[in-house]
């Protein structure tokens, strides 16, 4: 079993803050599963605070759990730290690289630390297109360079199980392009990714398989398609200002019976909009039937649901997890 | 596993080096203040003490390096803590490398930089007066004093700099050890000092120290009737070396190893 998984968590619980002070006890991981097929890319998604960064740490062997037990590349991250240290390769956050060191110094100096062959580090340099970045120090490369550097460092070794926290968060739209290129082209390659995000794009357009984590756990997995079924889109009607109460309410009850779900109106902003799952519900029809129902439109909208949306869509059924003090 | 440790530290010892390449001036900066405290004491302090000048200046000397190189608490300390803040220390550990080798790499390079830095003190110490009146083996076993005991101060101030993980709070706590040679001999000797405050004194490491590189460049005899570690100066300087580092090294090692985990 634990062969054909890359990574495997079960339970994994992590504390933060005093022991002694339960109050302030920050429960950052609590009981999180995870199974990384080999050879796929698996988005683990979620809001700021979700604990993907602390996952991505404990697999990491950055931190220790609490509780609970993971495997990455068969290895146990705490009795086997350094067996796991040898087959992954880890892009933070923020970039991990030496600041006061030039790209080329950085590589160097982490392929040595990894017995990597010298000529790794140029090879890397010409591959993720780094010339700029060689005999500059670090700190003074714009924010996609630095991350492609970064990148680079993880990649000396060609490890089993590559980790990318939030890797392109911040980012210009054509520097997480070129991150998402070369994400692709090592998942062609074989080599298993376990990658933190926010948004739903970046996981729906690399992730083999999305995790959704909310309060410290899998809140859902799937497929990106699996995903997308389920939470489907977004209808958003505006209807002039000029227009009463009742326009609103009749555009609810139009929305209510193509999509069966409960519209949402806001007054203030004079908007109407509900959760569409049927593909057959297009824009063109939307517009149709309120038009029909003489609803008078300034713009409508279907859209993909933001991330609080599809959170709410699928969270919204299971219980807020309850406060239990360590 | 040992080879890993010295293969890995060469390679931590390679950035430190390549940093103060591409950052000179702090280096510069670090150098130059030695001196002036050597010109201040010598020319301003001095010229108020008992002391005739000449004979103050050439105890101050030895006082002087040595307190430069109790210095390694302060630069030990500043370095550690702000490197803890580097995402690269994050990227040292996550990679199959030997725990022990990022501080000594630290260690290594500081000690190499001082052995650099302490040559224009010197300089300026001739030029002030000061000889070396002991012969070349005790000036040699004097430099190898300053040197081991500089290495032993960084241990100490790489485990302060990690137990503090905040630069402020480093920065705070290392400029007050700027004090600790004023609590020992090396600038004043202790026989004036009021009873417990003589004993404290004596009982600093410094103290020991600097008795002891006076000893071996032939610039002052042995007092008598001080605590053993200055009665006994290089057999005390390097105990306390051997105590310094003993106690250091795992800690700082440790430290690291678990930093944030």
């Amino acid at each position: 079993m634990t062969s054909t998984y890359a990574v495997l968590s079960e339970g994994l619980e992590k504390r933060f803050g005093p022991r002694n002070d339960p109050a302030k006890t920050v429960h950052a991981l609590r009981g999180l599963d995870l199974a990384v097929r080999e050879g796929t890319v698996c988005g683990l998604l979620g809001p700021n605070g979700a604990g993907k960064t602390t996952a991505v740490r404990l697999l990491t062997t950055l931190l220790r759990p609490d509780a609970g037990t993971a495997r990455v590349a068969g290895h146990d991250i705490t009795t086997a730290a350094d067996a796991v240290r040898r087959s992954i390769g880890v892009t933070g956050q923020y970039a991990s690289v030496d600041g006061d060191l030039t790209g080329r110094e950085n590589l160097r100096l982490f392929a040595r630390l990894l017995r990597a062959p010298r000529g790794r580090a140029d090879e890397l340099l010409d591959r993720f297109g780094l010339a700029a970045a060689a005999d500059r120090p670090a700190r003074t490369l714009s924010g996609g360079l630095r991350r492609r550097l970064d990148l680079a460092s993880s990649l000396l070794t060609r490890p089993a199980v590559l980790f990318l926290d939030e890797p392109t968060t911040g980012l210009d739209p054509h520097s997480r392009n070129g991150i998402w290129e070369a994400v692709r082209e090592l998942a062609g390659e074989g080599t298993t990714v376990l990658l933190t995000t926010q948004y739903l794009e970046e996981a729906d357009r690399l992730a083999d398989d999305i995790v959704l984590i909310d309060g410290g756990r899998a809140a859902h997995t799937g497929t990106p398609a699996e995903l997308k079924a389920q939470i489907g889109h977004y209808a958003e009607i505006v209807v002039p200002e000029d227009a009463g109460e009742p326009a609103l309410h009749a555009a609810a009850v139009v929305l209510d019976q193509l999509t069966g779900a409960r519209p949402r109106v806001d007054p203030e902003r004079r908007t109407v909009g509900a959760v569409v799952l049927d593909p057959a519900v297009t824009l063109p029809r939307v517009v149709r039937e309120l038009d029909a129902a003489g609803v008078p439109l300034l713009d409508a909208t279907l859209r993909p649901p933001t991330l609080d949306e599809a959170f709410l869509r699928l969270t919204l059924t299971r219980p807020a997890p309850e406060e239990v003090a360590a | 596993m040992s080879s890993a440790i010295l293969y890995d530290g060469t390679a931590v010892l390679g950035r430190h080096l390549q940093r103060i390449r591409h950052a000179p001036a702090i280096l510069v900066m670090t150098q130059t203040m030695p001196i002036v405290f050597l010109l201040f004491f010598g020319y301003v302090f001095g010229s108020a003490l008992a002391m005739p000048g000449s004979d103050y200046r050439a105890f101050l000397v030895p006082g002087m390096l040595v307190a430069t190189a109790a210095n390694g608490i302060m630069t030990g300390m500043f370095t550690a803590a702000q490197d803890s803040h580097r995402g690269v220390m994050d990227r040292f550990r996550t990679l199959p490398m030997s725990r022990a080798a990022v501080p000594l790499g630290q260690a290594v390079a500081d000690l190499l930089t001082t052995a650099v830095g302490l040559v224009p003190l010197v300089l300026v110490g001739l030029a002030m007066g000061w000889r070396v009146e002991g012969g070349t083996p005790g000036a040699l076993g004097a430099f190898g004093l300053l040197l081991l005991f500089r290495f032993a101060t960084t241990w100490v101030g790489i485990l302060f700099g990690l137990v503090s993980r905040s630069e402020e709070a480093a920065g705070q706590l290392g400029s007050a050890t700027f004090m600790l040679p004023l609590l020992s001999n090396a600038y004043i000797p202790t026989d004036g000092m009021p009873g417990w405050v003589r004993t404290v004194a004596e009982w600093n490491p410094i103290s020991a120290v600097a008795t002891a590189v006076r000893e071996l460049f032939g610039n002052a005899p042995v007092p008598h009737g001080a605590a053993w570690p200055v009665t006994h100066p290089v057999a005390g300087s390097l105990a306390w070396c051997a105590v310094l580092l003993a106690v250091c090294v795992p800690l700082a090692v440790r430290r690291y190893a678990n930093a944030g985990r």
